[in-house]
């Protein structure tokens, strides 16, 4: 029974990890209060962070927790607290004939997409990063650098300076005005 | 961890649920604030089908559109709720019920 545990433990992570981010993603629409949706939000992350990291892509796995679960939604709930819980939470339509005709189209978007995924078959000439390949060179983050600061190295520097002016950008918009 | 064959059918169905599921999100909620945690569950989905099929290709370019994507939602995500602190300050509501001044 543990041998089958140990030798199964990657799939049942993975699996784990789907379903979790599936339900705690429905929390974060279906939660009315908000910092319970944000916490469900960071646990998503958190479940698609492991999913990476079993794909073997390490680097954005850090990163998701990091920036994502760390940073962005410790902005979030920040926001939430300023403002007050009581002015975002009445948040659904009182008219509930709303309700069913984006839910409708949002499961059919789902459908197609399932069924493109399990219908198509790509006939792709694989790349040469095969998972050996990869640790060969010195692993995920040593191989994705590589490609970061040479052939990708002008979508570096643009994304710096995006990130640069978002802050200006955040910063003029957030602050008091001067009498 | 024992090496396992993965399978990419799983990941990549859930991340189109997690997609659709930020789209009735945004359709759905009315306070803004909720509206911009659902494109970030929608972002997510979108990186979850680029690292899954980058593993399938074995192929890196896929991470790298992933870490830039996570660059701009960062940037996207602290404008954003700058703007709504600006728009709280100004007419104390973030429910889009209650901003439909340009319909009037």
């Amino acid at each position: 029974m543990i041998d089958f545990i140990q030798n199964q433990l990657p799939t049942i992570l993975y699996i784990t990890f789907c379903v979790f981010s599936v339900l705690f993603g429905l929390g974060v629409i279906f939660l009315k209060n908000p910092v319970s949706a944000a916490f469900s939000l960071i646990l998503v992350f958190l479940n698609v962070a492991g999913i990476f990291a079993l794909q073997h892509a390490f680097f954005i796995a850090a990163v998701q927790v990091l920036v994502y679960a760390g940073a962005i939604m410790v902005l979030f709930i920040f926001v939430i607290m300023l403002l007050s819980v009581e002015h975002v939470e009445k948040d659904w339509p009182k008219k509930q004939a709303y309700l069913p005709i984006p839910i409708a189209l949002s499961v059919a978007l789902a459908g197609v997409f399932i069924y493109a995924i399990l219908n198509t078959n790509f006939h792709i000439t694989k790349g040469p990063y095969s998972v050996e390949r990869i640790e060969e060179l010195g692993g995920n983050i040593t191989v994705l650098s590589q490609h970061m600061f040479s052939l990708y190295a002008v979508p570096f520097l643009a994304v710096g300076m995006l990130l640069s002016i978002a802050v200006v950008g955040a910063v003029v918009l957030a602050k008091r005005k001067v009498e | 961890m024992a090496e396992f064959d993965i399978v990419h059918h799983p990941a990549l169905i859930t991340a189109a649920i997690l997609f659709s599921i930020g789209l009735v999100g945004i359709s759905l909620r009315r306070s803004i604030i909720s509206m911009l945690m659902c494109i970030e569950l929608m972002l997510t989905g979108v990186n979850l089908t680029l690292v899954t099929y980058a593993h399938q290709n074995q192929d890196l370019t896929g991470q790298l559109m992933v870490f830039f994507i996570i660059t701009v939602a960062a940037a996207e995500g602290a404008v954003g709720l700058g703007l709504l602190i600006s728009l709280f300050r100004n007419q104390q509501t973030v429910s889009t019920a209650d901003l439909s001044k340009m319909k009037e």
